[in-house]
């Protein structure tokens, strides 16, 4: 399972706070957190707290000093996207392009001559897709764009795009299943990937709600996710999910008692 | 229409290991011998990487082991009687790599020797010759709990591979590897989810996986040859699909099973129409190794020295580019 730390994300107040005094501790302790936790990529998000390629590049800079878990560049400015990747020291993970052929044409060649994996979400310029046919059709026209810009399947993130159980109920449904058929579109499947957090969205019980779909997802052939690392039940129900589905190898202590 | 490419994109590599340290790393080996980084299966050098060729590590055993069919003992020679000799004529005459010196007299069943005397025997065979040396336990956990730390000590700085981890040892032995800076052996019996336990045991008890090399025990006859070669590949096709506890080099303890087989010590005498037992030993040997270079081991020890001359021709031919 490749997991993607959220935590140093702008959104949350302390790492707001962090960037605008440029405070090095908040993000660092939270980066050595993740990757302790086991994160394969730490998602690096400035959001809206500033426009300027320098501060992102500062954030990237401040956690590749503590950790050496490559980055996930959370971005959709090619702009800053184009500065970002050049702090990074190994291949990041670029989060994320759309099926906007505007969007691709940007966002390719930049991970095309980093070595980078990208995330393409199944979005146009339609907007949110609510079908699971819509969201195969748009993640087919990213993976068939990207390949033959000379991306490897291996380097592909297809998301389905994960909608708020609580506003749009039948919509979960039509994720997992474009889930599964994502997995049909090369042999060996790109991986798939979402954005957990979004599903509990307005939620009470918001732990219990991302657990269950997550395990629901991987059973569907998901096997990446943005998350939050660091709460044990999800990702040890991650891990379990992972040897039921025969990609890993069982061992008694597979989790961390 | 063209021929489609079939080659695997691999996303991990296997763990490299040293084993010996020279003068300037702290040891008195005249070489060292690194094995594993691998980004592919074995033999496919078109796909990927194999940087390191597999190698053989020539067993030497404390005692002249007794169910050994004369026919390999003469093959060995009068040496066999002394350990140090028979180290030397492996090293110089045999040509292997490195030597494996198992501690076979320590046994309580057997000669029941001391720790003081193994600590003995692994400090003489570490002066007789001067390349990398693998010290592996007698078999008996007990009384491995006492020698292989003096036989640690003993050896110290001089980066041995040190055999066995078990589920109930690793403990002592990740303690003796950081103290006295050798590699370990992580051994399984033949189930590939204690081994992948063991790594696991071994890496929270703080010992680092990139010092340890897997063995799956050994087999080399029938369904138990099949369970182990199927092991290896598994594990090793884990390990290159990005699972940090099986991305290993491994180790097929060859001659220590070859050699217990009735198929490979028993003469015409007593199976008739087998052929000669002075080809049908070493060719059983050599094609058990041949087996586990197929499934990915790193490291084989060998005992016959037709079959250290027949796999290291083997191991060219899988190396050739």
């Amino acid at each position: 399972m490749i997991l993607v730390g959220e935590r140093i994300n702008t959104g949350f107040k302390d790492i707001k706070q962090a960037v605008l005094d440029k405070d090095p501790k908040p993000l660092q302790a939270w980066a050595k957190k993740q990757a302790d936790a086991g994160a394969s990529y730490i998602d690096v998000n400035l959001g809206a707290v500033s426009m300027k390629a320098a501060d992102m590049c500062w954030m990237i800079e401040t956690v590749q000093a503590v950790v050496d878990t490559p980055i996930s560049i959370d971005t959709n400015k090619p702009s800053i996207l184009a500065e970002a990747i050049k702090a990074c020291k190994k291949p990041p993970l670029i989060n994320s392009t759309t099926a906007a052929d505007s969007k691709l044409d940007q966002f390719l060649p930049i991970a095309l001559e980093h070595n980078a994996s990208i995330i393409g979400l199944a979005i146009d310029d339609t907007g949110t897709p609510k079908s699971a046919d819509k969201r195969v059709e748009l993640a087919a026209t990213l993976f068939a764009e990207a390949t033959e810009a000379g991306m490897p399947p291996e380097r592909m993130f297809l998301d389905p795009i994960v909608m708020p159980m609580k506003f749009m109920q039948e919509q979960a449904m039509e994720i997992l299943e474009a889930t599964k058929q994502f997995t049909l579109l090369s042999d060996p499947p790109p991986h798939i990937i979402c954005g957990l957090s979004n599903i509990s969205n307005g939620t009470t019980h918001k732990k219990l709600i991302n657990r269950t779909f997550l395990v629901m997802a991987i059973a569907n052939g998901l096997d990446a996710v943005i998350c939050d690392v660091l709460d044990p039940d999800l990702t040890n129900a991650a891990k379990t999910a992972d040897l039921v589905m025969n990609r890993e190898i069982y061992a008694d202590s597979y989790v961390r008692e | 229409m063209a021929i489609p490419d079939i080659k695997e994109n691999w996303t991990n590599r296997i763990n490299t290991v040293t084993i010996g340290a020279t003068a300037e790393q702290g040891g008195t080996r005249g070489k060292t011998v690194t094995v594993g980084g691998e980004t592919t299966l074995p033999s496919l050098i078109f796909e990927g990487e194999i940087p390191h060729r597999p190698v053989i590590a020539g067993m030497v055993m404390d005692v002249v082991p007794e169910d050994w069919p004369d026919m390999l003992k003469k093959a060995i020679g009068k040496e066999i009687n002394s350990p140090t000799e028979w180290a030397q004529k492996c090293v110089q005459d045999f040509k292997v790599d490195l030597i494996c010196l198992k501690l076979l007299g320590a046994d309580p069943a057997g000669k029941n020797r001391s720790p003081a005397e193994a600590a003995k025997t692994v400090k003489s065979v570490l002066e007789a010759v001067d390349v990398p040396l693998i010290i592996w336990g007698c078999g008996d956990e007990d009384k491995d709990n006492e020698v292989l730390p003096e036989c640690s000590q003993a050896a110290k700085g001089e980066n041995c591979l040190m055999g066995s981890v078990t589920e109930t040892n690793y403990r002592t032995m990740g303690a003796i590897g950081t103290a006295d800076k050798h590699k370990l052996i992580a051994e399984a019996p033949v189930d590939i989810n204690i081994a992948k336990q063991i790594n696991i045991l071994l890496q929270d008890a703080g010992f680092d996986l990139k010092d340890v090399v897997m063995c799956q025990s050994t087999a080399a006859l029938g369904y138990g040859f099949d369970y182990v070669y199927t092991i290896f590949e598994r594990v090793r096709i884990a390990g290159l699909k990005g699972d940090k506890h099986m991305a290993l080099p491994q180790i097929a303890n060859v001659s220590q099973e070859v050699w217990k087989i009735k198929e490979a010590i028993v003469d015409e005498d007593i199976l008739p129409g087998w052929g000669k037992l002075e080809k049908r030993g070493p060719a059983w040997e050599t094609a058990t190794a041949a087996g586990y270079l197929q499934a990915g081991a790193d490291i084989l020890t060998l005992a016959h020295p037709d079959s250290v001359s027949v796999v290291r021709e083997l191991i060219d031919e899988m190396m050739r580019k």
